[in-house]
């Protein structure tokens, strides 16, 4: 028995180059897989990089067009300095970050409860509201914006973020709950159904059970709410033109371009700052984001 | 504790799928009642509306003496393990059994005290800080039972909860439910399609078939006096065969008439009950452990001597399986391993007649 054990590629003709080419396919499929890998991270990644390399230079240097501009003689943080220190850009900032806490909360707590809805009661006519929220998500925002600041005009919420408040769920509510109806559908009934039996509520059995094991395709909808609402340049384009009243996207490009000049190291510098809190939003959120946390509920 | 009560409950689905078609089953406190049928007949429709989980379409469901048809599941006081155990991933198997008992606000020492008791009796003591996804199957399916166990609720409810685990596994847990329920004693409603863990389970077993209740009873009484053909059928394994037959009088006796010629005698008691059914086409049942080889000094009464061919011989071990074509019906019979048997060469068998059965073809129901 372990003779034969030993040995398994003698006992089985032919087995051993079989495994051998096996190894040699996987190999193959690892090498193509890191090259596109590579190709893909260098195309990707070549832009940030240069703002990276333009936000620390000089004006002088930036227009300086002798040698090559991949690289930085004088690396300066006087781009940032002066951005940090303007307390405009704080103030675009800081709307920035009000109306993405505000519209990812109204987001969240609606297209949860909608998606719950959705995914596990059946009532009358909610197939076809599942759909709709879907198509809802189809029409395109350079569609909806003529008549949507016919809206917030009327409302007297034009010039103001929180116009934009308003406005963003209308995109980010069809989408997460869309997204979450999926995931919540893979949920097994039988978890609800245990808590509620338990004693639950159904108040509890979300907060308690249901939110909890939701929570990848929770956050997977929140950093999408996130990232429409902090990235967001057409509405607040067409809907702001006071400055206090500007989000960071805008607020940048407003203030930072003069007619045809463009404080290049300036922008570079504010697009870099501005895309911190999503990098460190991701980070932080994605280790949940990928852990199953369904893993072990059910028969697995 | 308590008893339960349904009175004429109907579940009919949107779409006008009647899955439950008025069934009537009283609980007795302590009882253990399994709930057994094919795929499909409505054995889990029928537990949930006992748990509140489904709507009733008509009828009503009482637990304890009070009706419970709008009451919702938490007030109901059952605890109900899943086929697929449904615990809680977030939570450590502590946690999984203790959160019914936080819900309802025991104090912390309680629900410690009630959570180790349960953990004792289902020898899960070492888990109780692991999360869900670091169990086995069985270990699973017991935390599961801990849940329910903790609760000390009017009835426990089960639905299939065995028929993930390997073939061993079930075995091992089917005598583990048993040993707790001896222990805890709470009114069960179990559902299962495996007719064993029904038999081996069960104080009494409700046979159900699409959306009715077929018959009530015993496990030796379903066994040994079916209702029904279908009863007859589903209970016993391998399971009994039916062979079209003839009722005649013949000599001062009543004879069943087989294909092939074959002549079995209906044992004298039986004669009266059989009489009004002479010269009708019938159904004959007889189950393959009543279908042995003739054994020296078998005291059995009624054995009746036949010679049958097999086709398909199957060595068991304790016992083999053979089985006949007769004209078309495949019969089996049930033979000591010693019996030398090979498929094409006659056996001298014995069918005991004061076990058959015959039905009627109308009306499928046992004479
Ligand atoms: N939500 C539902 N909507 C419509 N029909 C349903 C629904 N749930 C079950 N049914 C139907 O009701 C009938 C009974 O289903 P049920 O789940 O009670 O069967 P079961 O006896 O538990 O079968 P199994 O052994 O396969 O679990 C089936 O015909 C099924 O198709
Ligand atoms: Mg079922």
């Amino acid at each position: 028995m372990s003779a034969t054990a030993a040995s398994p590629s003698a006992a089985v003709p032919g087995l051993g180059r079989r495994i051998g080419s096996l190894r040699k396919e996987r190999r193959w499929a690892l090498l193509t897989a890191y090259i596109s890998l590579v190709v893909a991270a260098i195309v990707m990644l070549a832009p940030p990089f240069y703002m990276l390399i333009t936000s620390l230079k000089t004006s002088a240097e930036i227009s300086d067009l002798s040698g090559t501009p991949w690289i930085v003689r004088n690396p300066t943080l006087d781009n940032y300095w002066a951005l940090i220190s303007d307390p405009m850009f704080r103030g675009f900032f800081f709307n920035s970050v009000k109306i993405t806490v505000c519209v990812v909360a109204i987001t969240m707590v609606i297209s949860v409860f909608a998606a719950f809805s959705l995914a596990r009661m059946k009532f009358f006519g909610s197939g076809v509201l599942a759909t709709g929220v879907f198509l809802t998500y189809l029409v395109p925002d350079t569609l909806l914006f003529i008549p949507l600041y016919q809206i917030v005009g009327n409302l007297g919420l034009l010039n103001s973020i929180w116009g934009l408040v308003l406005v963003y769920p209308t995109l980010t509510v069809p989408f997460c709950t869309w997204i979450m109806i999926g995931y919540f559908a893979s949920i097994p009934k039988e978890l609800d159904e245990a808590a509620l039996i338990d004693g639950a509520n159904w108040m509890q059995m979300l907060t308690r059970i249901f939110i909890p094991v939701a929570l990848p395709g929770i956050i997977a909808a929140t950093i999408f709410a996130f990232t429409v609402s902090w990235a967001a340049f057409v509405y607040p384009t067409a809907f702001i033109t006071r400055p206090d009243e500007m989000p960071l996207t805008i607020g940048v490009v407003s203030q930072l371009i003069r007619g045809d000049t463009f404080a290049w190291g300036q922008l570079m510098a504010g697009a870099l700052l501005a895309a911190l809190p999503p990098v460190i939003v991701y980070a932080f959120l994605m280790d949940y984001y990928v852990a199953g946390l369904t893993a072990g509920a059910t028969k697995g | 504790m308590a008893q339960v009560s349904i009175r004429k409950v109907v579940k009919e689905y949107e779409g006008g799928v009647q899955a439950v078609k008025g069934i009537d089953l009283e609980i007795a406190d302590h009882e253990f009642v399994v709930l057994v049928g094919p795929s499909g007949c409505g054995k889990s429709t029928t537990l949930r509306m006992i748990a509140g989980l489904e709507e009733i379409s008509g009828g009503e469901i009482a637990i304890g003496g009070g009706v419970v048809n709008d009451i919702p599941p938490r007030d109901r006081d059952i605890a109900m393990v899943f086929q697929n155990y449904a615990l809680y991933p977030h939570m450590t198997v502590y946690d999984n059994m203790a959160f019914g008992l936080m819900l309802r606000k025991f104090d912390k020492a309680e629900i410690r005290r009630r959570v180790e008791n349960a953990a004792r009796i289902l020898d899960i003591g070492m888990l109780l800080d692991r999360k869900p996804k670091a169990l086995s199957g069985g270990q699973r399916q017991r935390v599961a039972m801990g849940r329910a166990i903790v609760r000390d609720p009017k009835v426990f409810l089960f639905d299939e909860p065995l028929s993930n685990l390997d073939a061993k596994l079930r075995v091992q847990m089917r005598t583990e439910i048993k040993k707790v329920h001896q222990t805890v004693k709470t009114t069960t409603i179990y559902v299962t399609h495996d007719q064993i863990e029904a038999m081996t389970l069960a104080d009494r077993v409700v046979v159900m078939n699409h959306g009715v209740i077929e018959q009530v009873g015993p496990p030796t009484e379903l066994y040994h006096r079916p209702a029904t053909k279908f009863v007859a059928g589903f209970i016993g394994s391998p399971a009994m065969n039916f062979i079209p037959a003839r009722l005649e009088h013949g000599s001062g006796a009543l004879n069943i008439h087989l294909p092939d010629n074959i002549v079995l005698p209906v044992p004298e008691e039986r004669r009266s009950r059989y009489a009004s059914y002479a010269g009708k086409e019938v159904l004959f049942g007889i189950r393959p452990e009543h279908l042995t080889e003739i054994r020296p000094n078998d005291h059995r009464p009624n054995l009746a001597p036949l010679h049958l061919t097999p086709e398909v011989v199957e060595p068991m071990g304790m016992e083999t399986l053979v089985h006949i074509w007769l004209q078309g019906t495949e019969i089996s019979a049930r033979i000591d391993p010693a019996i030398p048997a090979e498929p094409g060469r006659p056996l001298a068998l014995a069918a005991d007649m004061g076990q058959m059965h015959l039905i009627d073809p109308q009306t499928d129901r046992m004479i």
